[in-house]
Parts: structure tokens; sequence; C-alpha cells
């Protein structure tokens, strides 16, 4: 080990109290940052689930949708202008709306119904455990998720109840399928789901677009939206950034866990800087002999900045292990955290460079020390 | 001709502030050379550690000139001080000022790291200047487990690791008893008979100067006396560079 690691790593265990106080103060701050942009990430991927689970090469959307749960509405006349696009080879209609599902002990709970062709081009349920997707083809049949099945009062499959007080029959049973709003999902058929939400004949929320194969997604993204004057034409990566905007920033949700975040790394800091300005005062006759015997400025950096990457590091790996465990526990819930190795990556970074600018202040302190305090007794 | 390690001329130096403001040092000459240990006494007050501090690039003085190895240092900025001071000078503290999370050895090796040498060889080298201070056994032994005489040894090892042309000590008996004490300055004397480094020991002490070669007294900032008790066989040489 260099010499100046090991002066770097016994300065540091030498006040354990302080060294446990620094690392302490890291772990916090970077598992509160952790949390935050694993929360803000899970929101993020979260809001989107159905626009990635719908597969679309394009969607089309009536103008001014602000997110996936929007409740604005098309034409479905307007499927065949769609149709006419060369380069489309299919435009899947997507029903969704919210209705009020019949609690079997009286009572109602909301639900989010979607409905769709139970084909390859739909938004059909995923994860299914018990069931089919063939048996949502049946009577009355849904899918429901069954994290939900207390609040639905149901037990499983077979089990039937109202929705709108239309007939429903659990036909398929989903596990994980998570709403952020905490409103279940029910998956259907496009004209039951019409039914179950009360929408209009002729009236349908979205179009998803297959391409025929080689056809440019731009060109016929362009020409759509020519055809399709009063619907908007968008790409499942820019239907997610609208519905990540409007979810994380028009709710302020987003800026409050961003918000969160930016406190963690600040009090980090603060604590980090304060602990190692500390530690630098006492042991500045050290640093001062160092000095002395020719050390030059920035070896004695080098001592201090040391003492800031080890108490990074090791602050680093114990928040990593405490998010690991928030990301196990929250896995299942309506808002998971979330982890992905460029978060972890960057968090390295940051905590790292959080402890090398607290040492900031310890060593504009060192430099001003004066190599003659080492001849006072 | 022997030409001075270190050569200073005409130093002066004041100190504090204001009504506080001293006149630490008025207009001193002092030589020091190789292969002779050069005591500096004087009462308390007088300037020793302040001369000692421009002598050995520590501090600058406010008028005067320095040359150590024939280069001269005023004007020089602090952190080329501390390359002089790297390159040149060796010193030895009162206070020992081991570090005291290191072992003996590594307080030795420390000086061979902050000049940049971090290989192996560097610790051979601090183990070896360790062995011929008679602390082999001590090496692994932190600066608390030492007696005051071998942690003053284990600084003595540090400062003259990397072979400086010049040792500088501030009182390095002033913290033991008189058998540690001349330890102490058995091991100085044996250093200072290298004929390319020079020693000089401020001190209060009388019992080592038996150990100078040559006694130089100061007094309210002004040398007041400077006696040779070297070698005859040196004192020509010298005497003709003084002249020179
Ligand atoms: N930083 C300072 N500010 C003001 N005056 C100072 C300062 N350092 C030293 N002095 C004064 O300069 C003079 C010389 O001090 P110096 O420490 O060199 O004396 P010394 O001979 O080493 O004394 P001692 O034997 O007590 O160590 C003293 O009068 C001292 O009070
Ligand atoms: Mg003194």
């Amino acid at each position: 080990m260099p010499l100046v690691v090991k002066l770097a790593c016994r300065n540091l265990v030498q006040d354990r109290l302080r060294f446990v106080a620094t690392v302490v103060g890291i772990v916090f701050s970077i598992v509160l940052v952790t949390v935050q942009l694993g929360l803000y990430l899970g929101f993020e991927r979260t809001v989107t689930t159905m626009i990635r689970h719908a597969h679309a090469d394009l969607w089309v959307v009536p103008r001014g949708t602000k997110c996936f749960e929007d409740p604005s509405l098309l034409d479905e006349r307007k499927r065949a202008a769609a149709l006419a696009v060369g380069g489309v080879a299919d435009a899947v209609p997507l029903l969704i709306g919210f209705a009020e599902w019949s609690v079997t002990g009286g009572g109602t709970t909301p639900v989010f119904v979607i409905g769709s062709t139970l084909g390859a081009g739909g938004l059909r349920p995923w994860n299914i455990v018990v069931g089919s997707i063939g048996a949502l083809a049946g009577a009355h049949a849904v899918a429901a998720d069954k994290t939900y099945f207390d609040r639905l009062g149901v037990t499983g499959l077979g089990d039937t109840v109202a929705i709108r007080g239309d007939k429903a029959h659990i036909a398929a049973v989903t596990d994980g399928i998570r709403s952020f709003t905490t409103t279940p999902y029910i998956f259907t058929t496009l004209d039951r789901a019409r039914a179950y939400t009360g929408i209009p004949p002729g009236r349908v929320s979205y179009f998803l677009v297959h391409l025929a194969p080689g056809a440019d997604t731009d060109t016929v993204r362009r020409q759509l939206a020519a055809k399709l004057p009063s619907a908007e034409v968008l790409t499942p990566a820019q239907f997610s950034a609208r519905s990540r905007s409007f979810w994380l920033f028009g709710t302020g949700a987003g800026a409050a866990l961003i918000a969160g975040a930016l406190l963690g790394v600040i009090v980090g800091t603060v604590i980090v800087a304060q602990t190692l300005y500390s530690s630098t005062k006492d042991h500045l006759n050290e640093f001062a002999t160092l000095r002395a015997i020719g050390a030059a400025a920035g070896y004695v950096n080098q001592a201090i900045v040391c003492q800031a990457l080890v108490s990074a590091v090791i602050g680093f790996l114990f928040a990593a292990c405490i998010s690991a465990v928030a990301v196990e526990v929250t896995k299942d819930s309506a808002l998971p955290i979330l982890m992905t190795p460029e978060l972890t990556l960057g968090l390295f970074v940051l905590t790292v460079s959080m402890c090398i600018i607290s040492a900031f202040a310890a060593i504009v302190q060192v430099i001003r020390i004066d190599p003659m305090r080492v001849f006072m007794s | 001709m022997i030409s001075p390690i270190i050569a200073g001329k005409g130093i002066s130096m004041r100190l504090g502030r204001g009504a506080g403001q001293v006149e630490a040092l008025k207009g001193i000459d002092l030589s020091l050379y190789g292969g002779q240990l050069t005591l500096l006494m004087g009462p308390s007050g007088s300037g020793k550690t302040t001369l000692l501090s421009i002598l050995g690039c520590m501090l600058c003085p406010t008028a005067g000139t320095i040359e150590v190895g024939g280069c001269d240092t005023i004007g020089a900025r602090p952190e080329q001080l501390a390359r002089i001071r790297r390159g040149q000078i060796g010193f030895v503290f009162q206070r020992y000022r081991l570090l005291p999370t290191l072992s003996a050895l590594d307080n030795v090796r420390l000086a061979l790291d902050v000049r940049g040498d971090h290989s192996r060889h560097a610790t051979e080298k601090a183990s070896a200047t360790l062995d011929g201070f008679g602390l082999s056994h001590r090496r692994n032994a932190y600066p608390h487990e030492l007696s005051g005489g071998e942690q003053q040894r284990v600084a003595i090892a540090r400062a003259i690791v990397a072979d400086p042309a010049a040792l500088l000590a501030d009182e390095p008996t002033g913290a033991l008893d008189g058998d540690s004490g001349h330890g102490v300055m058995t091991v100085l004397a044996r250093v200072a008979r290298d004929p390319s480094r020079a020693v000089l020991v401020v001190t209060h002490d009388p019992r080592i100067v038996p150990f100078a070669d040559r006694i130089v007294h100061i007094e309210d900032g002004c040398i007041t006396g400077d006696e040779s008790s070297l070698d005859r066989a040196l004192r020509p040489a010298v005497a003709a560079s003084c002249y020179a």
C-alpha cells in the first residue's frame, strides 16, 4: 500500500467515532439520493408500462394527449384513413377508461379498463399466471391482477362481478401489472371495454400503428400526421416522454424527487466536509511536519483526498447494500425503486465527487499551514 | 578551499507586527561546512530557532542572502523552498514530530516517500538506516511505544535517510534525560563525520559541547562568538574559505 494511502487510512481510523460519523453521513446521504433517483426511475418506468407493452411502432393519439391515461377520444372511422397510408400494416384500435367495479360484499371501487383486440397487434395482458389470453374471448371475460384481489373483492379465476352494471367474469389472472395510481388495470376486449366504460360507439382512445416490413418510421409518421389533422402521431419514445413529463413534472412529483436527491447531495457534502475539516485540524501538526521535511503541497493534499476517497468508497459500499435491500423490498410495490447499472455507476461517481469537493476546505487549511509550528513545543 | 554547504550573509529577521514586532536577527553571517557539527548556543529568545529555520529554508529572512549548495534561495516561493528542503535539508525537532499513526520504519520511509521514492529500495534503505542507529528491533514499533531517545533516533534516521547535505536540529536533546541525550548526540556526531554533510545543533545544554567541532554563540539576534574546536587538519581550509 502506498505510504500516503496508509497514512490517510490510519488518520481516519485513529478517530473511530468521527470516521463512523463520516461514513454514516455518506451512507444516509447516498441512500437518500438513491431512493429519490430510484423512485424517479421507477416512476418513469411505471408511467410508461402500457406504452412499452403495446409494442406499437407508432401511436395515433387525440391532439393534445398528455399521457396514456388521458381521456380524450378519436373518431374510429379515422382507422381507414390510417390504413390507407403506405407502410402501415395495421392500425389497432385501443380503448381505455375508468369504470366502477362493484365489490361483491357491496360498494364500488374504480378500475382502469383497457380494451383491445386479443390478436398480436393489441395491448394484451402479460405475466398471465392463471387462465389465458384466449379465455378473454369468452362472454364477459376480463383479466385482473392478483395484487388487487383484496381491493376487487375477488379470490381468483372464475369469480363473477359487475362493472358499471355489466357482468364481468375473471378469465385470466396476471401478476405484477401494477399501476402507480393504485387503480387496478382490467384487460378485456374492445367491445366489452366500451360497455364497461360507457364510451359511445364510433369513438376509441388510440390506434396502435404497426408498420409493414421495411417501412420508414419517420416517413410514415409524417404521412399519417398529414392525413389525420385532428390527431397526433407519436413514436413510443415520444409518447413515453409526454407521459413522463406529465406525471413527473405536471404533478410536481418529479421535482419533489429531484429536490430530495439534491438535498441528499448537499447534506452529504456538508457532513463530509465538516468531518474532513475537523480531522485535518486535528492532524495539522503532522501535516506541518510533512511540509517541514519537504513534502510538496500536492503530497499533503493527496493524503487528504485519500482520506476523502476511502470514506467515499466505504460509505458507498454500505449505501449500495442498503439500497439493494430497498430495491428488493419495493420490487412488487406500486412505486418500485429502480436501480440500473448506469445509476449505480453515477451514484459512485457522485459519492466520490462529493467527498473530493468536501476535501476542499481541508485542503485550503493545509495550504495555509505554517511549517514553523513544528518548532513549537 | 572548502565551500560551505549553507552560506548565510547579512541575515536579518523581523518577526511579529506592530507594537509586538521583534528584531529577532540583526545582520548575521553564518556558514555551515561539511564534516562539521556546529553548535548554536544562546539564551532563550536570542534567535536560535529563527536562524535555524532561515538556514533550513523554512523561513525567508527580512534581509540577507542564503545559499544552499551554491544556489541562492532569496525570493523563492514556499513551494520552491519545500523543494530545496526536500533536496538538501534534514530536520530534527525537539518534540521529535514522528507521525503517531505510522511505525518507526514507515516514519523513516516517509522521508523518501515525500521525495517520490516509493520503491522497495526505499523500504530497505529506511530499514538499514534504522539498523545503523541500533533500532533494528524497534522497526515496527509505533512512536508511543518508543522511549524519547529512541523516538529522537528514529527522527534522525528520518532526517538523514535521503542523504541531505545539511542536518539541522533544534534542541534535539531538550526533551531527553542525560543518557538518552548522550545517545542522540553520539548519533548526530557520527552523522557529522560525513565530509559532505553539515550538521547544525541548536542547544542550551552545556553537556553536549564535547560533541561539537565548532560552537557559535548568539545573543539578542547577533553572533557573539564563533569558536572552532574542529579537527586541526580542517581548520586552515575553512579559515581560508572564510577569507576568500
Ligand atoms: N512568530 C513570532 N512573532 C513574533 N515574535 C516572534 C515569533 N517567533 C519568535 N519571536 C521572537 O523572536 C525572538 C527569537 O525567537 P527564537 O524562537 O528564535 O528564540 P530561541 O533562541 O529559539 O529561543 P528558545 O531558546 O526559547 O527556543 C524571540 O524574542 C521571540 O519572542
Ligand atoms: Mg528555540
